[in-house]
């Protein structure tokens, strides 16, 4: 005999009156696989509550976290991707780029700005990874170079973010000289004393590593980010044999001489700022 | 005198040596060693037999002039053909013809004095990059490039022209030294890429090509880069930063080798022909889209085929454009080299 008895059959709810949990409304850590609320996660600047795993975040989280109530000016928000050699793999270059727009909602994989971080002026550029794997086109060159031009015309510190596989294949050659000009550009940022400080996110390899990444008067990480010049399965073909275990992580970098310092998120802005203060001229006006 | 005391290495083999004692030597193994691509085939029938009808007229005393003659003249064509006509990934295969010249013979062409400099101060001696004070008449220049092997020995050695990190600061620090004496650097670009290893890794390859990037910007001294075979990816940008960049005919310049292109985006090794053709990698190409400054041109069937005359050639446009860029003020050519690189990229701006 059971406790209870039904008295109807089968569910009596109309669809229309059916209750879903929101969307979004949980988050399950991509590392330790521990669920929290998705307020709880956002609240914690995207780090896992229990594992302090940094998730992957775009441009406009990074923005929201640095600038000042999240007010900042965008420039170049009109480039867009050309087709010079009109390439086409499995698809074509610009159906790969409409995709990427449609479902991010963004031009390209990189976003610039400039604004208050702290009270202090500052330009940002920050990757978007979810563009064609944050790849460097000639629109992501041009958007760095110019970000560049704007610090070097204010006289204000520069902050880059990367978070890309490395240059676009489907620019091929023009992709390739990407690194050539904003490195140039770099060159006379470092010859003006303009401080330039390099965040490099999950992950960040290949040409964005052999350029700009790698050129901060500060390269500062994330904790546990991927960082390398060639991708590990490719070094893993190449040589043959295992990688050793937390190979090309950030801490691997760090241990190896190439980083000034891991910051964890939610300590990044006050970081930066103190760094940038310490640069600053004690005598200069404030204008 | 100075290449007494570096004795020429082995790798040069017998098909390059050049003087005269050793010519028929050198002809005989030429005959014998040439090594042929696969389009080549004809070309290399058509040879097979000229060489035989040649036999045959010297050994039984008959006159085969005429029909030599006409063989001859055929064979022109059929190369002229060829050549005339290279598929993008026909040119990479010539690019990596196995009887090519490298970087140390291009030195050695070019000339009448080099002596090797080698290591980076601070880990070892990279032999995949490869660097030394060149001079040319009265003119002393710096040369830096990667180096790879002729056989089997030396391809280790060379590490198959992947330079580690070491290998690029030992490039820089022979450019900071040639900028400290005032002489002009020429780069001998030939790499399928950096090297992709754990050491590489941890000794920072990113770092080390970035700050080559940087720093050869700011050089006050003219700066001439030639990519003499392949020019893959980071690897050969890390010492192609210049106030000219020029190609030879058959070689390639790219972001991305046409193997791994078709590796990644094909997710197959098979489409490599399409993927040479989607990458416009040709030296044709990229000066047609502005990013590099000049070609040269290489005898018919490629640089290997008459290497004497190529040297020459590369020599004469080193010489040419040395004379007009020093002409302008160090300033003024830094200005240009950061302008001309600054302008690449192709992109849509409007609402």
């Amino acid at each position: 005999m059971s406790w209870f008895k039904r008295t109807e059959k089968n569910i009596q709810t109309p669809t229309d009156k059916k209750r879903e949990t929101p969307e979004h409304l949980w988050h399950k850590c991509s590392s330790c696989k521990r669920v929290m609320l998705t307020r709880e996660l956002q609240n914690n600047y995207y780090t896992c509550l229990y594992c302090n795993h940094h998730e992957r975040i775009n441009s406009a989280e990074y923005f929201a976290i640095l600038f000042d109530k999240n007010q900042f000016t965008e420039m170049d928000t009109k480039l867009t991707s050309a087709d010079p050699l009109h390439f086409e793999d499995t698809k074509t270059y610009p159906a790969r780029v409409k995709v990427a727009q449609q479902k991010t909602g963004l031009k390209d994989a990189v976003r610039t700005a400039y604004g208050k971080m702290n009270g202090e002026e500052l330009v940002i550029a920050c990757m978007d990874f979810q563009f064609i794997g944050g790849s460097m086109g000639s629109v992501v060159g041009e958007k760095i170079a110019r970000a560049i031009d704007k610090a070097l015309n204010l006289k204000i510190p520069f902050l880059m973010i990367s978070r890309s596989g490395g240059a676009r294949m489907m620019e091929a050659g023009f992709s390739l000289m990407q690194m050539a000009k904003t490195s140039a550009k770099l060159a006379l940022l470092d010859k003006a004393g303009i401080p330039y400080i390099s965040l490099l996110t999950d992950p960040t390899t290949g040409g964005v590593t052999a350029s700009f990444a790698m050129l901060g008067d500060f390269n500062i990480a994330e904790p546990g980010a991927l960082i390398g010049f060639a991708g590990p399965r490719v070094i893993r073909e190449t040589i043959g044999r295992d990688l050793p275990e937390g190979f090309q992580t950030a801490e691997f970098v760090l241990e190896n001489g190439f980083l000034d310092f891991i910051v964890h998120r939610k300590d990044l802005k006050d970081e930066l700022t103190s760094l940038l203060s310490m640069l600053k001229d004690p005598t200069a006006e404030k204008s | 005198m100075s290449q007494k005391r570096h004795p020429r290495e082995s790798y040069q083999n017998i098909a390059h040596a050049h003087t005269n004692s050793i010519k028929f030597v050198a002809f005989y193994q030429l005959e014998c060693m040439t090594s042929y691509l696969d389009f080549e085939k004809p070309i290399a029938d058509f040879e097979a037999k000229l060489a035989e009808m040649k036999q045959i007229a010297s050994e039984k005393k008959v006159d085969l002039k005429d029909a030599i003659g006409k063989f001859e003249e055929q064979l022109k064509e059929l190369k002229k053909e060829t050549y005339g006509n290279l598929t993008r990934w026909q040119r990479v295969q010539l690019s990596r013809h196995p009887d090519r010249p490298y970087s140390l013979d291009y030195i050695k062409g070019i000339c009448e004095e080099f002596i090797e400099l080698h290591g980076d101060r601070t880990v070892r001696d990279d032999k995949a990059m490869i660097g030394g004070f060149g001079r040319i008449g009265t003119q002393t220049l710096l040369f830096v490039g990667q180096q790879k092997g002729r056989n089997t020995k030396q391809r280790q050695m060379r590490n198959f022209g992947m330079a580690n990190p070491e290998g690029y600061r030992k490039a820089l620090r022979l450019m900071k030294l040639a900028e400290k004496f005032n002489k002009p650097i020429v780069t001998l670009i030939d790499t399928p890429g950096a090297f992709p290893g754990i050491e590489a890794e941890q000794r920072g390859q990113g770092e080390a090509i970035a700050h080559n990037l940087r720093e050869m910007f700011m050089l006050k001294v003219p700066i001439i880069c030639i990519i003499i075979g392949e020019g893959a990816s980071g690897g050969a940008l890390g010492i192609a930063i210049g106030d000219r960049v020029l190609m030879l005919e058959n070689t390639w310049y790219s972001v991305i080798s046409p193997e791994s292109c078709s590796s990644i985006l094909w997710r197959s090794w098979e489409y490599k022909e399409q993927a040479a053709e989607a990458l416009c990698l040709t030296a044709e190409d990229m000066k047609k889209n502005k990013l590099i400054d000049g070609i040269i041109k290489e005898p018919l069937g490629g640089a290997h085929t008459q290497a004497e005359k190529m040297y020459d050639v590369v020599k004469k446009a080193i010489l040419d454009q040395l004379k007009k860029l020093d002409k302008l003020e160090v300033e003024e050519r830094i200005a240009q080299r950061i302008d001309k690189f600054c302008k690449m990229g192709v992109y849509n701006e409007k609402d």
